[in-house]
Parts: C-alpha cells; structure tokens; sequence
C-alpha cells in the first residue's frame, strides 16, 4: 500500500541520530560553500552451508560517510568508513581541499527542497532484528536438504546460502535537504549441480524479502533443481534467426541495462544512444516502461533519493514512446528540468550518479505458457552470462552467452547450451511481441517478466 | 598499527571458546581518484578505510567478524563475535607466538602517490583528453580516469604468523566516444601497475589517449561481427582474459574441493593443447596483481599450473590447503577487511611460444582478429564461459580487414585449451582487470602471446 502524505520524513521513527549526525557536518559549511553529507550504517549477516554443515557465518556492522563541498561551481568528494568525530573532521577538510582542483562548472550544485511530498512507506522488519541466528543456520540447512532431495539427478549443492541486511542512511546538505531512508532485506539463495559424471548442468534459485515470513524457500529450492536438470542433455543449437522468450530474471536484467542508457547525463554528454529520440517510438505500443520507488512491492523502493529529494514516479516510455530520461540535481540544472529525485550511489565512497531503481514493465494479458504457444518456434532463455562484457551501452550491441530450452510447436523442446543471443538494443525494443503478465519483482532495479522478442541472432554450431 | 602484544591477547579471545584458529586481518587503505568527463575535471575524490576482519575457524565452520574500531576493545568484541559465530564447546588456553613472515616486495615503489600533488594528477587528465579529441573530429566525448591505491595490511593467525603488506597501485584509462553515420561508438584504453606515480615515466598518456580514440573511430566504420563459429587469432597482450576465465577459474582450490569445476580430478592429465605452459605469479613486479603475501600473510609465489599441456597443480588458500595437507599457494585474497579470504588469481599468464606472430596471420585464411578484449565470465562447473571482444577484425586471405562490432564470444573451458594449434613469441602482459568472484573484485594482471584457437563461436548478427 503506497499512500503520500506531505511528510518530511518516510518513517518519524527511523534514523533520528543518523539524520542529526549528517544535519551536523552539513551545519559546518563555511560561506559561500555548500556542504552535503551521507551518512550510512548496516547491519549484515550471511550464513553459508555445504554438505549439511555449517561452511561459514559472518556477520558485522558497518558504517561509513560519504561529503560533498561545492565552492564556486567546483565540486569535491571525499568518504571514509567510518563516523568517528575526528574521522569526520578530516573528511569534509579533505572533500574542500578537493574542490580546489575541479574545473568550475555552472552547473554543480546540492539538491534543494523542491516540494515533492515523500511517499509513506515501511520497508523496515524489526521482525528480522529478532530472528535468531539459529534460525537463519537451519533455514540454510533445510534449503540444501530441499535441493538434494528435490531430484535424484542433483549431485552436488554448490552453496545454500541465508543473508540478511539492515540498512539504514541519512542525507544532509547546507542548502535546506535533510532525509532518511532505512529498509530491511533477506534471502535465501542456492546453487544446484545436475548430472552424472558424465554430464553437469548448474542453476540457482532464490527468495528475497524484508522479512524472514516473506521468503519462499520452496520456491528457491523448486526453482534451482528444475532449471538445473532440465539443462541435462544440453548440446550446441545451430545458428539461427528465430524468436526468443526470456524469463522473468533474464527480462528484468534487459530492464536494467535499458534504464541505464536512458541516463540524462549520458544523454547531455552525447553517450546515450537514445540522445534526440523524445517522443519518437523506440518500442511497439504495448510496451509502457516505469520508474517507480514509491512501490514498496519493489526491491529498489526508497522515499527519498541519494541526494535527499523524494522518489517520485517517472514515466519513462509509454505506448512505446520515450517520454523522457532520468536526472540527478546536477543533469537536470545543466538540462533546464527538474530533478526526477534519480539520483543514486554505489555506497558512501561515491557522489551521486544516476540511475533506475525500480523499473517495471506494464503487464500484458498472456501468461507465460500462452506466450509459449504464441511465438511457437524459438527459445526460452533461463540464463544469460557476460552482460557486462557483452553489450555496449552506447552503441546499442547486445551479446551475451545464454543456456535454455528450444521452443517447439508452441512446448518446451530440447535444452540448449553453449551459444550467444544477439542484436542491438534498439531493434530488440522495436521486436517485442509479447509481455506477459507474470509480474515478480526481483533483487535489483527492474521487475521480472515473461519477454517475447522476436529476430534474434543465435550464434552455435555452424 | 596494533602492537604485537595486543594481536597476542585478541588471537587468545578468539579461541577461548574454542576453535582451531584464529586471524587478525587489519588494512589500511587510502585512494585517490580523478575524473575528466565532458572536457571538465568534474570529480577529485579521496578515502580513507581503515579496519580488521577477525576469522575464527573450528572444524569445517569459519566465523568472522569485522571491525573499524583497531583498539583492543574493538578488536576483542570482533573476536568474541567470530568466536560465537564458529562456536564448538571446548575452549581453553591458547598462548599464541608471532613469527615474522619475510616476504620481498615484487618490486621497488619509487614515487608515492600521496607525495605527489593533486594538480600533477588533473595535468594528467587534461593532456589525455586534449590529445584524444586532436585526434579526430568525429571524438565527440572523452572520459578519462586516474586512481591511485595505497594499501597497507597487517595478517597475524594462531599458527604464529606475523606478515605485513605495503601495497601501492596506480591505474589511468581512457574511453572516447565517437559519432558516425551508424551511430555511436566506443574506444578504451587502460594502464595499470603495483607501483606509484612513476607509473607515468613509461606510460604516456598522449598516447593512451589515441589509441582509444582510434579505436572508437575504426569502429564507425564497423560491420556486424559473425554470428557462428570460426577460427579466432588473439594479439599478444589482448586476450589473457580467456585463460582467466576458461581455466583459471576453474583452477582454483575451492571449486575443487566441491567437485564444481571441470578440471577436478585431472591433476597429471593432458588438459590442453601441449604448446599451453600456464602460470599464476604473483611474484610478478610491477604487474597489476603482484604482491608480496597474500591477504592470508602467505608469501607470493610463482605457480605453474599447466606445464605444455599438462595439469600440474591448482591454486590455494590457506583453508583449501589444509585439508589437503599441503602448503598454501599463496592465493588467498580478499577485496577488503569486511570479507573472507578465497582463492584467487594473481597475475595469470600463458607463456611465450615459437612463431613470429605475422606469419600467424598470414597463415590464416578466415578468422576473427581480436585485438583487444573486455571481460569475461565463466560457469566453472560446465566449463563453458564467455569473453567480450571491444577491437576486432576479419582476418580474410591471411590479412586483418574489416573492423567488427563488440560481441560476445562463447567456448568451452577444456575444448579451447585442446584447440590452440599455434602460439606466437610475442609475450605481452594485458589490462589491469579487477576479478570479481561472490561479490568480492581483486587486482589480477593476465597475459599471453598472440595466439590462435581453430573455433570459438562468435557472438555476432551478420549471417
């Protein structure tokens, strides 16, 4: 349930010293100097289990900060892993002595309030916080035992895996922003080895919620050890043209890459391949593409961006149009526009870029089985391998290593190993036949969905 | 930075209830980086990480903990928590005596980078792009990034080991954006070495700077890379990214141990071709995943582990080593304090062969000239695993044509090594890279000769 209220901050409960800690440093701003601080704590545990017992058990807290100082148009970054007063102190010196060696630029600057009410939602469990540790070593056990006993073919379970985060983060700036995010995650993850000596297959499957009760291990379990067998007798399909059906996982994989080239900065710096392109039809009509943070269904949910602005809904490509591109405070000034409170860091050690959180796709009608019967002839892809050294983001091409299933009259036929799917990501957009309605949201920035496309190169055998 | 009597105390907390042992790993690390985007010197960055990881293992269960609080009071609660996380029962006394490990550094760092002023590096960015966007007014975007890494770490365990690190990286890379009547295109180029500011004594970034701008220009004129399966010459120093992921992956202890990689069981057997010698060296100054020890406080070693063909050994952490019972190989890494160590390449390398790699190509009909790889990926338990291609070529009546699209390239692990028919007496070393492995990347160097593999099949969509 998301509902808006014009609250200043997502949960009044939640990060109190955190926020005052980063209202702090931001308070330290000399004049004619604009401060911001990110300020970040997470709690962690990870449990590892091999052969019925337990392999490895971590768990800690981390803490870290993350200060921007502008002076003059000219920006300065400097974190440390660590909130100590003194560690802090030499930080924001260190961030303003950085400053000094940028080249001015009109553009920089902090995000200011700019009215957006936060969306009220609770993505913290203090039910994780009482969980035992005990429980989370079990759960761990009971997963590998699920696998092993889930079929006769699996030989090995690589790693059943529990894992848990409580995470908690503050935003300051001397320019009026004061914000807090907090959420809770876990998961159980595995890795399951089919076949015989002879012959291996290998697929996970996983369950991610915010709580303990939310996770789904018969699924995880279920899911490993029928992707896993059903690759055994995998050989090399022979080069083709044909229609390819992605999972759920392998589609919210597309999303993210697509969600990253629809970046305002990269389209302002002439390294976007969609630069020019608003309003023009980039896709077919069914496809509707939305950012939406404020779903608290989304793995990527958060009130607030990471320069403290409310996440808000952005309507991205709708009826195949491109309606517009994401920005963070700087790519929208230097773009004449608002900021889309897009704004995201990979952790305390970096400014703000940008990017998607919580991309998804509006449903079509069709289930996966129809789509099946719908595209008749072509591939069902369970997993992909090489995205990062495989598609290029700015020109378009896409080639990734794949394993599935063919398709046949409609069915499941034999599985396929061994060979690449390709084609750019513009003519991918452009051949989407089919989007279906078996919407799951998925750790990372895009929800999973079966995705029809048709004309893609299969690279295998000649 | 911890005195030897408190790590003495803390390794002794450690195992008070229980357990076989126990390791302090403390690091320092301290970094730079700048970056030029847009013809701007948009972001000069600096931190300062500073903490312990604590490992208590008993019997076949590992607890660790981790802690950015270095006083004994922080170090013993990280403890008490690695110590609850492994918890047996027993317990007792345990003295712990520290031995010095020595370890000659791989090579000697004569310029720190933290003596070096912050303008000397901008200077650098702005002469990068300065001579990128000279060399072709199709260059429409420049984006060019300087780092520096200064990495000190501490490893004392309850077998009495004592071992210190001082490691320095520097590194640069350029990428051009080029714009052509097909659209956008993309050039890199990337250097670097365990060593600091003198890293640019013989790197020239000028040149750096052209040759990605060249390649993003080349690439405008692009075609389609194949789609099936070919014949692939790699150019020396270009490609050592496809024996990282078709063999060294799979070459590591841990996968072994759990029977998931197509090379378990195969120690003294013909794995490759014969004209194959692999070695991981991390040894190997200044290359970019030297060391002195590793994140275990095992000093680096030289390791072959393909001798002309034949599997030899594997690599080894201190964890896989001792059920074993042999010695670690001087491969256990980690990315930072907050994680555990794993095995881990180092710097991983085919050793040079006999042919002058001109004639190679002129002994090649039809194939596809990789000049220059991106990364790559890899399922050690099939074996089957993927290489990005970002400068490549046709190969067409024993010349290099036609410049392709980047793809991806697929092979199988132990068919690839079996199909080298011919390697060339051209060693060179490659990219820096960061190896990724459960989430945690590592500095690892790799390098070949020019080379020829008579199939892999090419990722692309020209019939």
């Amino acid at each position: 349930v998301s509902d808006s209220a014009p609250a200043t901050t997502a949960d009044p409960a939640e990060s109190t010293e955190l926020s005052q800690l980063a209202e702090r440093i931001a308070g330290r701003a000399a004049a004619g100097e604009e401060v911001e601080a990110y300020v970040t704590r997470s709690r962690e545990t990870e449990v590892r289990v091999y052969d019925g017992d337990v392999e490895s058990v971590s768990s800690a807290e981390s803490t870290g900060v993350g200060i921007r100082v502008v002076i003059g148009g000219r920006q300065g970054f400097a974190y440390a892993g660590s909130l100590d007063d003194d560690v802090v102190g030499e930080t924001l010196a260190e961030a303003r002595d950085n400053a000094g060696f940028a080249t001015p630029d009109e553009w920089v600057g902090l995000a200011r309030p700019d009215g957006v009410p936060a969306a009220h939602m609770d993505l913290w469990r203090d039910e994780l916080a009482a969980f035992p540790a005990g429980d989370k070593v079990s759960m761990a056990v009971e997963l590998e035992k699920a696998v092993r006993a889930g079929d006769r073919r699996i030989r090995q379970v690589e790693s059943s895996e529990w894992g848990d985060a409580a995470i908690e983060s503050a935003v300051a700036t001397s320019t009026g922003i004061s914000s807090s995010n907090r959420r809770t995650v876990c998961y159980l993850s595995v890795s399951a080895v089919a076949g015989d000596g002879s012959e291996t297959q290998t697929a996970y499957g996983f369950s991610v919620g915010r709580a303990p009760s939310e996770l789904d291990m018969d699924k995880a379990a279920g899911d490993a050890v029928e992707r896993a067998t059903r690759l055994l007798g995998a050989s090399k399909p022979h080069s083709a043209r044909l229609a390819v059906v992605l999972e759920p996982r392998i589609t919210a994989t597309l999303l993210a890459l697509l969600g990253g080239t629809l970046d305002g900065e990269s389209v302002l710096k002439g390294r976007s391949l969609f630069a020019d392109r608003l309003g023009e039809a980039v896709s077919v009509p069914s496809f509707t593409l939305v950012d939406d943070p404020t779903d608290p269904a989304a793995y990527g949910a958060t009130a607030y961006d990471a320069e403290g602005l409310a996440c808000r809904q952005n309507v991205l490509i709708d009826g195949g149009h491109l309606q517009m591109y994401l920005y963070n405070t700087y790519a929208a000034r230097r773009a004449g526009r608002a900021s889309t409170a897009s704004a995201v860091r990979a952790g305390y050690k970096s400014a703000p870029g940008i990017g998607a959180r919580a991309l998804t796709l509006s449903p079509g009608d069709s289930g996966p089985e129809q789509i099946l019967g719908q595209v008749g002839t072509g591939l069902l892809v369970q997993s992909v391998s090489g995205v990062h050294s495989g598609v290029n983001p700015v020109s378009g091409d896409f080639s990734v290593g794949a394993e599935g299933v063919m398709i046949r009259d409609g069915g499941l036929a034999e599985p396929v190993r061994e060979f690449t799917i390709a084609s750019t990501i513009q003519r991918m957009l452009q051949n989407v036949v089919a989007v279906g309605n078996d919407q799951e949201w998925l750790p990372g920035s895009a929800v999973g969905v079966t995705l029809a496309i048709d004309d893609v190169s299969l690279s295998g055998a000649s | 930075v911890i005195e030897e009597s408190v790590i003495s105390r803390v390794l002794g907390a450690a195992l008070r209830t229980g357990g076989d042992f126990a390791e302090i790993f403390a690091e320092d690390r301290r970094g730079t980086m700048a970056r030029l985007d847009d013809g701007k010197v948009e972001d000069m960055a600096s931190g300062r990480e500073r903490g312990a990881g604590i490992r208590v293992v008993a019997g076949d269960t590992t607890g660790f903990a981790h802690t950015s609080d270095l006083s004994e009071t922080g170090l013993r609660a990280a403890a008490e928590a690695a110590s609850a996380a492994a918890r047996r029962g027993g317990g007792g006394i345990r003295q712990v005596e520290l031995n010095r490990v020595g370890a000659p550094a791989p090579n000697e760092v004569t310029v720190p980078p933290e003596s070096v002023a912050k303008d000397a590096k901008v200077e650098l960015l702005r002469r990068a792009d300065d001579a990128a966007r000279q060399s072709g007014s199709a260059i429409r975007q420049v984006s060019v990034v300087y780092g520096d890494n200064h990495r000190r770490i501490l490893v004392a365990n309850s077998d009495g080991t004592l071992a210190q690190d001082d490691q320095v990286k520097t590194r640069f890379a350029v990428t051009c954006v080029a714009s052509g009547d097909a659209g956008l295109q993309t050039g890199r180029e990337s250097a670097g070495a365990t060593v600091g500011f003198e890293l640019f004594d013989t790197t020239r970034v000028e040149e750096m700077a052209r040759r990605a701008a060249t390649q993003a220009l080349t690439k405008l004129a692009a075609r389609p890379a194949p789609s099936g399966t070919m014949p692939v010459v790699i150019k020396a120093g270009s490609g050592g990214v496809l024996f990282h992921e078709a063999c060294g992956h799979g070459l590591e202890a841990d996968h072994i141990a759990k029977d998931v990689s197509v090379f378990a069981g195969r120690v003294g057997q013909r794995v490759a071709s014969p004209l194959v010698t692999l070695v991981d060296d991390g040894t190997m100054g200044p290359e970019w995943g030297a060391i002195a020890v590793d994140d275990e406080g095992h000093p680096a070693g030289r390791n072959v582990l393909i001798d002309q063909g034949v599997l030899t050994d594997y690599m080894w952490d201190w964890l896989r080593a001792r059920k074993e019972g042999r010695a670690s190989s001087g491969n256990g890494r980690r990315e930072s304090y907050r994680h555990l160590p794993m095995v881990r390449m180092t710097n991983t390398f085919v050793t040079n062969g006999t042919e002058d790699p001109e004639e190679i190509i002129r002994q090649t009909p039809q194939a596809v000239y990789v000049a220059q790889l991106g990364g790559g990926q890899v399922n050690t338990a099939t074996g089957d695993f993927v290489f990005g291609m970002i400068e490549a070529y046709l190969i067409e009546d024993g010349r290099i044509t036609a410049p392709l699209r980047d793809a991806n390239l697929i092979g199988n692990g132990p068919e690839v090594l079996k199909a080298i028919d011919v390697v060339g007496n051209d060693f060179a070393m490659g990219w820096p890279g960061t190896c990724g492995k459960q989430g945690q990347g590592v500095p690892v160097g790799d390098g070949q000769p020019t080379l020829r593999v008579t199939a892999l099949t090419i990722g692309g969509t020209a019939a």
